[in-house]
């Protein structure tokens, strides 16, 4: 018999006495989970509020990245990251940026004048860690949280959001959600049959309050985060 | 009294009279009060959300057989390799015949408290592999050599000095009392680890069964930067990580950071099934996962008791324990320490040397109301200690407790046994606190409240 069987008869075995359900004798009278989860309006009910529209989302999205120390720039047009871009090579004085082909990207850096260690087709590791910002795209941007929802296929793989020091997401209006049941609901649909093998919520850049629970930016991670939300 | 016993009480006499140290504990769980206050209070209906956080661990639990096969056929065929370990002894075999098979050297790990409870390190640096901890508080913590103290916060107990130290002396750094400085100094020697590693190491905090994934939440980036530059990863769970659809991570997600650490949502919360795909640019080329039982089916199999695998880890019950706050989380001598730790140790290490954990509680119940999954964990303890008695009982509590039943139940002799309690009052003082005090372990350092000149009965009998 293998491990596996093994551990799974144990299993078996055991649930033959059935548990009682949980809240013991002062359960509240809520409807059985399952059911609950499978509609996902329920848990937005639970959770913190999210206002309606965009306008309200943005402003929720600009209080939380503002809570998070993440910078959010807005911009009118997808035209505008080249500007904000610009301004951040000078004002951080870049030398070499880490970027993937996507539309956004591309459009974004093509004037820069920047080398560009490129992470579609695999790439040094000490090439990238050399390079001043990680710049991609994004699968959503969760107002609820602030935070950037990425995967290994919408923004060049699983390094270069975070070995870079800074990390730089290019997203668009459509992109802001409301909520975290919004963001999963997007998952199922965009990756249902087939998901990427990194899934990630970014909420802030790299923290730490490891050393007397001081907040220290950068542990391991960007030290900055950057949002350039394009409102076309 | 057993070692384990014997150590805890030794070690929660010293700590309780340490002064700098609970002072250091409460200032960490004070500001870590604040924030999970605030952030929790921004939640519409908390409780509805924990209710339904329960029923979710539950349904995972009670059917956890269907869901660990869901989870290990997904992930396997994606390409990954499923590995079944029903003792911590063969957990560690099976990485260390991997890491073997590899030709691996070095390994960086991300935070994980299933490879504490399988005393991983020790048996990986033995078998001649370089194994260092990524996370800046288990880094810490590994280079003191010690266990971490909390599980979420693993060098609470540390101030910036005793770290600036260790650093000076460990890695030649220059010393400073500065945090940022220390991280820093912290990262640039863990990149170099980073970058020559072959094995990244990780632990897990959710798995998905629908979808074959591991969720892993951190602020850091380490766990990140772990399963993406190594070309071989290995993530260590137990079985009971289980939830049955990726969208519970929904409630779960924000829920662990909330209790764990006062946060909306932690710095990143990252989900992998499986190795590098096509089309991908990095990640590993293979990716193992280890299935740790290590006697989690006899938790499973007490069914009272079958709750307390629903403990997402987040340490919550820990900061709000009055115990722990003055014992700290080194006295328990245990991987899993505060209260769920002193449920769940008897289980996986053996009721009678550990039943002493069932009695560092007061019984308040603050570890129950704020178990984001509602574990029951107060009574648990009076539970463990059920057992514990039924199993070993003891002759002089038998004995107290005839006495007591006989006199109660005796109404003249009951008021007789107050009238001596009052008159043998007076002359406590006499043998207070020395040995000749019969309540000498009781009274050593507590006041026994005076007993009323009158009873209830007395004074109404002559009220009128």
């Amino acid at each position: 018999m293998t491990e596996r069987e093994k551990i799974l008869g144990r299993i078996r075995e055991a649930l033959s006495v059935a548990a009682p359900r949980p809240g013991g004798a002062h359960a509240e009278s809520t409807p059985a989970a399952a059911s609950v989860m499978a509609q996902s309006s329920t848990p937005r009910s639970w959770l913190p509020k999210v206002g309606e529209g965009y306008a309200e989302r943005l402003e929720l999205f600009r209080q939380q990245s503002s809570d998070l120390k993440t910078e959010l720039r807005v911009v009118a047009s997808t035209g505008g990251f080249r500007d904000e871009l610009r301004r951040l090579r000078e004002s951080d004085g870049w030398k070499k940026i880490g970027a993937h082909a996507g539309t956004l990207v591309k459009g974004a850096i093509a004037d820069l004048g920047l080398p560009v260690c490129w992470t579609d087709s695999g790439y040094k590791v000490e090439e990238l860690e050399n390079c001043d910002a990680g710049i991609t795209e994004c699968d959503a941007l969760v107002a609820q949280t602030g935070s950037v929802l990425i995967t290994s296929r919408s923004a060049g793989g699983r390094a270069l959001s975070v070995l870079p020091p800074h990390h730089v997401v290019l997203a668009r209006r459509s992109q802001l959600l409301a909520d975290l049941p919004e963001a999963f609901a997007l998952i199922r649909q965009r990756y249902g049959t087939d998901y990427p093998s990194f899934i990630s919520f970014v909420t802030g850049p790299s923290r730490t309050g490891d050393i007397e629970r001081i907040l220290v930016l950068g542990a391991h991670g960007p030290r900055k985060l950057t949002i350039l939300l394009s409102e076309e | 009294m057993n070692t384990s016993a014997r150590q805890f009480k030794e070690q929660a006499t010293l700590l309780t009279q340490d002064l700098r140290h609970r002072q250091l504990i409460q200032t960490a769980i004070g500001k870590y009060e604040v924030v999970r206050d605030r952030v929790r209070s921004r939640y519409q209906d908390w409780n509805a959300a924990r209710q339904a956080a329960a029923e979710i661990k539950w349904e995972a639990v009670n059917h956890l057989d269907e869901h660990l096969t869901r989870f290990a056929t997904q992930l396997e065929a994606r390409g990954a390799k499923v590995h079944w370990a029903s003792t911590g002894a063969q957990a560690r075999e099976i990485i260390t015949n991997l890491l073997r098979e590899k030709q691996a050297r070095s390994i960086i790990k991300s935070k994980a408290m299933t490879s504490e409870e399988i005393h991983l390190n020790a048996a990986l640096e033995q078998a001649g592999f370089e194994v260092v901890e990524s996370d800046l508080g288990e880094f810490i913590v590994q280079l003191r050599k010690e266990p971490p103290y909390h599980i979420v916060f693993p060098a609470m107990h540390l101030t910036r000095h005793q770290i600036s130290e260790l650093f000076t002396r460990e890695l030649g750094s220059a010393p400073t009392a500065d945090p940022e400085e220390l991280t820093l100094i912290a990262r640039r020697v863990l990149r170099q680890k980073y970058v020559r590693a072959d094995v990244g190491f990780t632990g897990a905090n959710f798995a998905i069964a629908e979808t074959g994934m591991i969720s892993i939440t951190e602020n850091e980036g380490n766990a990140r930067l772990t399963a993406a530059l190594p070309q071989v990863m290995v993530t260590l769970l137990g079985i009971e990580k289980i939830l049955p659809r990726l969208e519970d991570l929904a409630l779960f997600l924000p829920m662990l950071a909330t209790v764990g650490a006062g946060q909306g949502l932690t710095c990143y919360n990252s989900f992998y099934g499986g190795p590098r795909r096509p089309g991908e640019p990095d990640g590993p080329e293979e990716y193992h996962v280890v299935l740790l039982d290590n006697r989690r089916t006899e938790l499973l199999a007490d069914a009272e008791q079958r709750d307390s695998l629903h403990c997402i880890r987040c340490g919550g019950c820990l900061n709000v324990c009055p115990i722990y706050r003055n014992v700290g989380g080194h006295s328990y001598g245990t991987t899993y320490s505060g209260p769920v730790g002193s449920v769940i140790t008897p289980h996986l290490r053996g009721l009678l040397e550990w039943k002493h954990l069932s009695y560092a509680s007061s019984l308040c119940g603050a570890c129950t109301d704020i178990c984001p999954v509602k574990i029951d964990l107060h009574h648990h303890l009076l539970q463990n200690r059920r057992n514990a008695s039924a199993s070993k009982p003891s002759r002089l509590e038998r004995l107290a407790f005839k006495v007591f039943a006989y006199v109660i139940n005796r109404p003249g002799c009951y008021a007789l046994v107050k009238k001596v309690g009052r008159m043998a009052q007076r002359l406590h003082p006499l043998v207070k606190g020395s040995r000749l005090d019969p309540a000498y372990a009781w009274t050593k350092t507590r006041d026994l409240p005076p007993i009323a000149k009158q009873t209830f009965k007395e004074y109404w009998s002559s009220r009128k």
